[in-house]
């Protein structure tokens, strides 16, 4: 295993200001930024509707199933929605990833692995 | 000698064959703390769901639902959602950057000693409190179901207790991962027959069956009463039903993502790759476990009804008594080994991850400075201390009882993981400015002020009636000062209030300085911690 522990400092540095790993935090960022607001919207939304709006939310949609628990039923859908989309998502970060560890393994201050 | 008994010895059996195989794989820390890191993403999503469905998930949630309808399955929405914070914030920055607890990531740019200190205690405190309310649960269950095999619900303690310490002691995480794969498989399978027998009880008609949700007859102080439980506010009422459901979402979907014993899955897998993986894994049998718990509830109430689940065991046994109501005194016994199987290997989790935490935090990182004085000290430390936490946690969920009320200590573990946990990992994943005085205020302001809000809440604190004697009354009496039993709404905005002030009251240029290398290390894996190969 590399010993990266104590390597200079200022490797991480050039790493973090490089042109690829700028790419790969704005990849990811355009993703999961927007991912985790949407979620944290649209979760809050069950219990705010729930608790302020009981009777609207207790509306019948079909036979006795009524809208709280469509809404509920949902947030499940939302989960996994998000999930496959953000592994798919995903494969564009490992190969930015895989790129900069490579560069960065390649150079010299790396060796003294296994 | 009855059926449950017979399943129970089955499976506690199985456990014991699988930790004699992992005790020979287990040598050296990496693989004691984290089975080599060769779980495959599969089975580790397996065991992240056996870790985290927990006695309160299959027994607790039914019989919440059972008895108070719709708010119950508030509770299966949040636990299911939460993993969406996990999955997109904290399951790869954790395995990218760390060894074997969460704060080998906060240590990287902030001085060591303080941080991991500090998220030791909270680590500590999470999983004991969590590890209490299971034994007492675990005990309590345990004697009900063996009625009449003679084993007492302090035996039972002492028995879950003594299962954990070996499963930890010899098979370390390895072994505590099997534990959880059997319990996970056999939960599903378990909650899909009751579920597919509730159904066909009403001849597979979903119609039929939510209509009878409709109107569930039951008594109440004597007098008959029918309710509607598709309808909310059964369990959450005016003036502060809303928002306890939001302070109890607030705790669910930030809490899940600061329990050690969760966190700790992640740094089993080769890569964050897999730790991705992993988590959309769990999050398929998490969700689908928790769809369920529609029919496991709503099948009590309309089944077997609340008058005869009061009156044999209470909430608790809503989905065992579901059982026994659908397909007789046999499924009755394999749901009741379940429930067992259950706690065991959540209570291994809880102690595997106290005890790394102990070990590789507080002994080899804080007293000895990061140093093991002798090869293999930190995993033999680690040994001891699982038989010390077995040990304590035995003798509080003793002391307390069966009839202790032990849903405050569940609630209490998720508002620490919120509060204190998951503020510090986030800001020092994401905040460059970050430093060790917000750290170390962050922890202890978010583990005070839980554990404060808790004891100052209706739980703790309220005053009784004469009427009510014996462990029904509250520890304290007095008028409640906070009217919420989930903190969260307060604790986890104070948790990062303390945070951001006491990182903004003081200067830390290190941390600063390093903020790069955790950035970089975090998001790309450059370093990260390699698969030990196979033995």
């Amino acid at each position: 295993m590399p010993d990266l522990q104590k390597s200079d400092q200022t490797m991480w540095d050039r790493v973090a200001e490089s042109h690829e790993f700028r790419d790969l935090m704005a990849t990811k960022k355009i993703f999961i930024i927007p991912a985790f607001i949407f979620f944290l919207v649209y979760y809050f939304l069950l219990p705010i509707l729930v608790g302020y709006a009981p009777q609207f939310m207790a509306q019948k949609v079909w036979g006795n199933v009524n809208l709280a628990y469509l809404f509920a039923l949902s947030q499940f859908f939302m989960a996994w929605t998000i999930a496959g989309l953000y592994v798919r998502a995903s494969d564009d970060f490992d190969e930015i990833s895989k790129d900069i560890v490579d560069k960065a393994v390649n150079e010299k201050e790396f060796r003294g692995g296994k | 000698m009855s059926a449950s008994l017979v399943m129970f010895l089955v499976f506690i059996a199985i456990t014991l064959v699988i930790t004699y195989w992992a005790s020979k794989r287990s040598a050296g820390a990496s693989a004691y703390f984290a089975a080599g890191r060769q779980i495959k993403s599969w089975q580790n999503g397996v065991a992240v769901a056996g870790d985290y469905m927990s006695a309160a998930s299959f027994l607790g949630i039914a019989g919440i639902i059972a008895f108070q309808g719709y708010d119950g399955f508030m509770f299966s929405v949040g636990w299911l959602v939460a993993y969406l914070t996990v999955l997109l914030v904290i399951a790869e920055p954790l395995r990218n950057a760390g060894k074997y607890t969460m704060a080998d990531v906060l240590a990287y740019r902030l001085k060591p000693r303080p941080v991991r200190a500090m998220a030791a205690l909270s680590t500590l405190t999470v999983s004991t409190f969590y590890m209490i309310a299971q034994m007492v649960g675990a005990g309590a269950l345990v004697a009900l179901l063996l009625k009449g095999s003679g084993i007492s619900y302090n035996y039972a303690v002492i028995g879950v207790g003594l299962l954990m310490i070996i499963y930890v002691v010899f098979g370390g995480m390895l072994a505590t991962t099997w534990v959880q794969i059997i319990k996970a498989i056999l939960l599903m399978g378990g909650t899909v027959l009751l579920s597919i027998l509730v159904m066909a009880h009403f001849h597979f008609s979903f119609y039929a069956f939510f209509d009878a949700v409709g109107h569930v007859t039951y008594h109440d102080k004597g007098q008959e009463v029918v309710k509607d439980f598709m309808q909310p506010g059964l369990r959450y009422k005016p003036p502060y039903g809303a928002l306890e459901l939001i302070s109890l979402g607030l705790a669910l979907i930030f809490g899940t993502a600061g329990l050690p014993h969760i966190l700790v899955r992640f740094y089993t897998v080769p890569d964050a790759k897999t730790a991705r993986h992993s988590v959309v894994w769990a999050m398929a049998l998490i969700g689908s476990f928790y769809i369920m718990t529609t029919f496991l509830g709503f099948g009590a109430a309309t089944v077997v009804g609340r008058d005869f689940i009061a009156k044999n065991g209470g909430t608790n046994m809503s989905g065992p008594l579901l059982a026994q109501a659908l397909a007789g005194d046999v499924f009755f016994a394999f749901i009741c080994a379940i429930a067992f199987a259950t706690i065991l290997a959540v209570v291994a989790g809880l102690t595997i991850s106290a005890t790394t935490s102990f070990a590789h935090d507080f002994w080899t990182n804080v007293i000895h400075k990061g140093t093991e004085r002798k090869p293999g000290e930190e995993v033999r430390v680690a040994r001891i201390s699982a038989f010390v936490v077995g040990a304590v946690a035995i003798s509080i969920a003793i002391v307390l009882g069966p009839t202790f009320n032990v849903a405050f200590l569940v609630a209490l573990a998720f508002a620490v993981a919120a509060s204190a946990n998951l503020p510090v990992i986030l800001l020092s994943i994401f905040w460059r400015r970050f430093n060790t005085a917000g750290a170390v205020a962050g922890l202890a302001v978010g583990l005070l002020s839980s554990i404060g809000l808790i004891i100052i809440g209706p739980s703790i604190m309220a005053v009784d009636p004469p009427t009510i004697t014996g462990a029904a009354r509250h520890l304290i009496q007095a008028k409640t000062i906070f009217p919420l039993e989930n903190p969260g709404i307060l604790s986890i905005p104070l948790g990062f209030i303390a945070a951001f002030l006491g990182t903004m009251l003081s200067k830390e240029p290190t941390s600063e300085h390093k903020f790069n290398e955790l950035l970089v290390r975090s998001n790309t894996g450059l370093g990260a911690e390699k698969a030990t190969a196979g033995h």
